[in-house]
């Protein structure tokens, strides 16, 4: 009887251990949604917000592709309005005008890092050359 | 049994002819290239102004190409070569005595038998149909092979992260990063918008001329029917895309 007792308790313990993520989420709230500061001026998308949220990485690699190994420029969206595929000049050269509070909020919020910026320069930094230099050594 | 193996048979048989026909009439409808972009340097007029670096300083503004004060970790678009090193195998005895000593611009040659791109084991690079030798910086895993296979060095690898040493970067041309390689890419960006390159409209002295070498009227087709030009090492039969007017 003893031995049944360890048993169980010890069966016991390990699925509160096992389950305890799930409890956890239970009893901590979720972190609320990141505000995005919606673009002024321009009222929709190329696509649905809902496609956007989701798989706006879709559209940027097709788009990455028509440019880069097509040369195909110009993109016709679900309105028929020609949009320059451009990360830097459309998406937030006139619309997300802000990165820091569009792309960023949902990014930090969701834990990705795209190295998409490494590159496409949005916002001129202003680094100090000096520095520069010691780095590169 | 046998009825449907010949079924199978004559089935296999319509099939291969039909993919043969598709791809025979793939490679007629595939025109040649409607374009062959190439650039003349005259060099007797690019030595006017001595000590000009106009064409250097657009390219690399236009471009944010870093400037990397450490010679190993260099990345170069368009630079300045003495003649005698740019043209290592043809060197006439009687070359003109302006030109010994020199410095002649050398950049990408855009060849029509890229070796770089022969070499590339992603395709990151490829020559497009009107001739530039692009880069896809996306694909581009950095093995240096390209680096490595092009005989006119003019192919950069980004050793440090590039950013820094680009005080004030454009964002009309995406910037590289550290692990991948980089060249001169004709400004396709620029010539997609109707513009010539950067360096052709940067030159003060109006040394570098670019156009399409299958137009029989264009300025570069009339000038290489006037004037004698060499290119770098033919001999490699890279056949390159530079013309040096000379």
């Amino acid at each position: 009887m003893r031995k049944r007792l360890l048993v169980l308790g010890g069966l016991a313990l390990f699925v509160a251990l096992a389950t305890w993520p799930a409890w956890r989420a239970l009893a901590w709230s979720v972190p609320p949604a990141p505000r995005l500061a919606r673009p002024v001026g321009a009222t929709e998308c190329v696509a649905p917000t809902d496609f956007m949220r989701a798989s706006h990485m879709k559209l940027l690699i097709e788009w990455r592709d028509r440019v880069v190994r097509d040369g195909v420029r110009t993109y016709i969206d679900r309105n028929g309005r020609a949009v320059t595929m451009s990360l830097s000049k459309t998406c937030i050269g006139s619309c997300h005008t802000d990165k820091t509070k569009f792309c960023d909020r949902c990014h930090d919020y969701a834990g990705v890092k795209p190295t998409c910026w490494d590159c496409h320069v949005v916002t001129a930094p202003a680094p100090v050359v000096s520095a520069a230099l010691g780095d590169a050594r | 049994m046998s009825a449907s193996r010949r079924v199978f048979l004559r089935m296999a048989a319509t099939a291969a002819t039909a993919a043969a026909a598709g791809s025979a009439l793939g490679c007629a409808a595939a025109s040649p290239s409607r374009r062959r972009l190439a650039m003349a340097i005259d060099v007797g007029k690019c030595l006017e102004i001595p000590g000009c670096r106009a064409c250097i300083d657009a390219c690399h503004v236009a471009h944010n190409v870093p400037a990397i004060p450490d010679r190993a970790h260099e990345v170069k678009w368009i630079w300045k070569e003495p003649f005698e090193r740019a043209f290592s195998v043809q060197q006439p005895d009687t070359l003109p005595a302006a030109l010994r000593g020199s410095e002649v611009l050398v950049f990408c040659n855009h060849c029509d038998n890229p070796p770089c791109v022969r070499v590339c084991p992603t395709q990151a690079t490829w020559r497009r149909d009107d001739g530039v030798v692009a880069i896809d910086e996306h694909r581009c895993i950095g093995c240096r092979y390209c680096v490595a296979a092009c005989p006119y060095g003019s192919r950069s690898f980004n050793f440090v992260d590039p950013r820094p040493f680009v005080p004030h970067p454009t964002t009309d041309y995406p910037m590289r990063t550290k692990g991948v390689v980089e060249k001169c890419n004709l400004c396709e960006e620029r010539l997609a918008a109707g513009r010539l390159p950067a360096c052709v409209e940067a030159c003060p002295a109006r040394a570098m001329i670019f156009g399409d070498l299958d137009d029989r009227g264009s300025e570069i087709r009339t000038l290489l029917n006037e004037r004698y030009a060499v290119r770098r090492r033919p001999e490699l039969g890279t056949r390159p895309q530079v013309y040096y007017v000379i």
